[in-house]
């Protein structure tokens, strides 16, 4: 009688385990099978699914408001460009803020004026390898006459991190020297940075983000992919002076962009940029549209 | 005095000798140009040759061969399959170093690692370690073609500009969303659906054999991210929810290793809309478990990750890839077995009990 049980019982899960393959094959092929512009035909649950998740899709696109995914775009690219805000503020050859995490987001629709998001993130001072949680807000203006993103946001703690020393010698060095440091390629191709050019290499990421700042938009998302040259000029009003050509990626066109830059440096006045200038990225092509 | 010195002789004599007898070790955290890449694959091949054989499976626009190591135990039977790729933009080095690294990997692991030797029983790894070629070798021309993505053909009559963004080639809702139809655009998306070959070579070997396939995997950079199909926002994969899981289950082992932090989901969510891509086309043919990996980093370096970095980054993103074929293995060739031994237990615990009870 047992026996028989268990024979029974070995045939059946031999079966079972068989079909559970086979389900997920079949709902594959009406997957495949489907025209490629059409929606694909699916079984009863996951249209359900589908059928929940356009509904999403379509509030998203509707309303895109209220609370954001932290994980998911929106939040990310507000989140980057106050990244880039607080390197314009404090950012030097020696303090340099990377976005760490997105802990949470909002998004307001306001009328007038534009779309602000209200964020929590980490930042991390990547010099010193330490963190501060704070509260961000970003505000993307309706229309780009308006100008850029503004955005609030402080980190004091960061700021207490001393480097006071390190770059009042850095810049000892090189203000009054006879001969100007020029650098290319920043990191290059390998990765590498040699560690005499690496403050170089800060400073020209600090003022790499007053263009990143002012062309940012829900649209973007920018880093600092590579110095191509950054040349040192003779000191002007004891500011540290430099010519820059930088190149920036933006994720979402995985476009690389040529900006020129000119920008001066010292201690007490951080980071300023006197000149920006976009370049078209092949010498045959028309000047870039600034259709953002 | 002299003892000292004839010590010393010894010494050298054995680290001359140890020099000449040892061949020099490959190294897997440095970047290697497509020559090096081309002879490493050799010699893979000839250092495991009853696990390993290179096959070529198409040519690139400059007429390249593209090849891949087919990798498992040769069983004279027709084997599920594990699909990598790395390289398909040029510019993300990282990549085409993890795709060498993985292979060293299996091969290590099959050494010592019974779970390592069930699954090459079972499966064949199918492992691309430069796809686009033309764009890598390009890539490593000097310093200002470093940063390009495309492959090498020229643009159509009219453009000057060359390459199209091969990973907005592919037969998968082409043309529809996330490109660009100007040729000199880094996602532009060809003159037509699978219009390289090097798309095309895919296309053919791996939709020839399609349901052999568990897993096609992409290896791409930057960003830290592992994203599933669509890359359409209005078409959602019909195994959504389990690609999530399992893709959350392989961020959770690539923080262990290092703690990197690596997003999940499809790209319109985490990243951006697009079309095209190999990871789309091939959860269209209907294989089940298809993921973009997004290596290193998340714009500090960017595409110039520096080669100290290679390690852990191969090392985590290998804990992510093993998570998935892992998981893809176990519910191909255990789901049977399991199924039948839990149902078998119940039973006859129920039969032991009711029999306790009769009695």
């Amino acid at each position: 009688m047992i026996m028989f049980i268990i024979a029974a019982v070995v045939m059946f899960s031999g079966v079972t385990g068989s079909l559970n393959v086979t389900e997920s094959l079949e709902a594959d092929t009406a997957d495949m099978l489907a025209h490629p512009n059409s929606v694909p035909e699916f079984t009863e649950e996951e249209t359900e699914i589908l059928g929940q998740i356009l509904d999403v899709e379509a509030e998203g696109d509707v309303m895109a408001t209220g609370e954001l995914n932290p994980n998911h775009y929106q939040a990310q690219r507000a989140a980057k460009v106050v990244q880039h805000y607080l390197n314009t503020r404090n950012g030097s050859p020696f303090r340099l803020f990377r976005l760490s995490r997105v802990h949470s987001g909002n998004l307001e629709d306001l009328v007038d004026s534009g779309r602000k998001y209200q964020l929590e993130i980490t930042v991390k001072e990547s010099i010193s390898n330490t963190t501060e949680k704070l509260s961000a807000s970003v505000l993307f203006p309706r229309e780009e006459r308006q100008g850029s993103a503004q955005v609030q946001a402080s980190c004091d703690e960061l700021l207490k991190v001393n480097i006071t020393a390190q770059e009042e010698a850095f810049y000892q060095q090189y203000k009054n020297s006879q001969n100007l440091v020029s650098a290319q390629y920043l990191p290059d191709s390998h990765g590498r940075i040699d560690d005499d050019m690496r403050p170089f290499w800060h400073l020209s990421i600090v003022a790499s983000s007053f263009v990143m700042l002012k062309e940012s938009n829900e649209n973007t998302l920018y880093n600092m992919a590579q110095v191509a040259n950054v040349t040192q000029l003779a000191t002007e009003n004891d500011q540290l002076k430099f010519d820059g050509h930088i190149l920036l990626h933006d994720m979402v066109s995985q476009e690389i962009i040529h900006w020129k830059l000119q920008f001066t440096w010292s201690p007490p006045e951080g980071v300023k940029v006197l000149q920006m200038e976009q370049l078209p990225h092949c010498h045959h092509c028309e000047k870039p549209q600034n259709s953002n | 005095m002299h003892s000292c010195v004839g010590l010393s002789c010894v010494l050298l004599l054995t680290v001359i000798g140890a020099a000449t007898v040892e061949r020099a070790e490959y190294d897997y955290f440095k970047y290697h140009p497509m020559s090096e890449i081309t002879g490493w694959m050799a010699q893979i091949q000839k250092e495991n040759p009853d696990l390993v054989s290179i096959m070529d499976y198409g040519k690139t626009y400059e007429k390249r061969t593209i090849s891949l190591l087919k990798i498992g135990v040769n069983t004279g039977e027709k084997k599920k399959a594990i699909w990598m790729d790395c390289g398909i933009h040029a510019r993300e080095w990282i990549a085409p170093a993890f795709c060498q690294y993985f292979v060293r990997q299996i091969l290590d692991a099959y050494k010592k690692d019974p779970k390592m030797q069930e699954m090459m029983k079972n499966m064949d790894f199918y492992v691309t370690p430069v796809l686009n070629m033309d764009g890598y070798i390009f890539s490593w021309a000097n310093d200002s073609t470093r940063l390009w993505r495309k492959n090498r053909s020229p643009g159509p009559a009219g453009c000057d500009c060359y390459g199209t963004d091969l990973n907005r080639n592919f037969d998968a809702n082409w043309g529809t969303i996330g490109v660009s139809f100007n040729c000199c655009d880094q996602t532009y998306c060809g003159k037509d659906a699978m219009s390289e070959p090097e798309a095309q070579a895919v296309t053919f070997f791996v939709g020839t054999r399609k349901e052999d396939f568990l897993c096609f995997l992409t290896i791409h950079s930057y960003g830290q991210l592992l994203l599933l199909p669509y890359g359409h926002p209005n078409f959602t994969a019909p195994n959504y929810d389990e690609l999530m899981k399992v893709g959350l289950a392989a961020a959770d082992a690539i923080k262990k290793v290092h703690g990197m932090h690596y997003t999940v989901g499809t790209s319109p969510d985490v990243l951006y809309p697009n079309s095209g891509s190999s990871r789309d086309w091939s959860r269209m043919q209907g294989i089940p478990y298809t993921f973009t990996f997004e290596l290193r980093d998340n714009g500090t370096y960017g595409f110039e990750l520096p080669e100290d970095q290679i390690k852990p980054a191969c090392e985590e993103a290998y804990s992510g890839a093993l998570e998935i074929i892992t998981y893809a293995h176990n519910k191909t060739f255990n789901g049977a077995v399991a199924t039948a031994a839990a149902t078998l237990w119940t039973v006859l615990l129920t039969v032991c009990v009711t029999s306790t009870n009769l009695m």
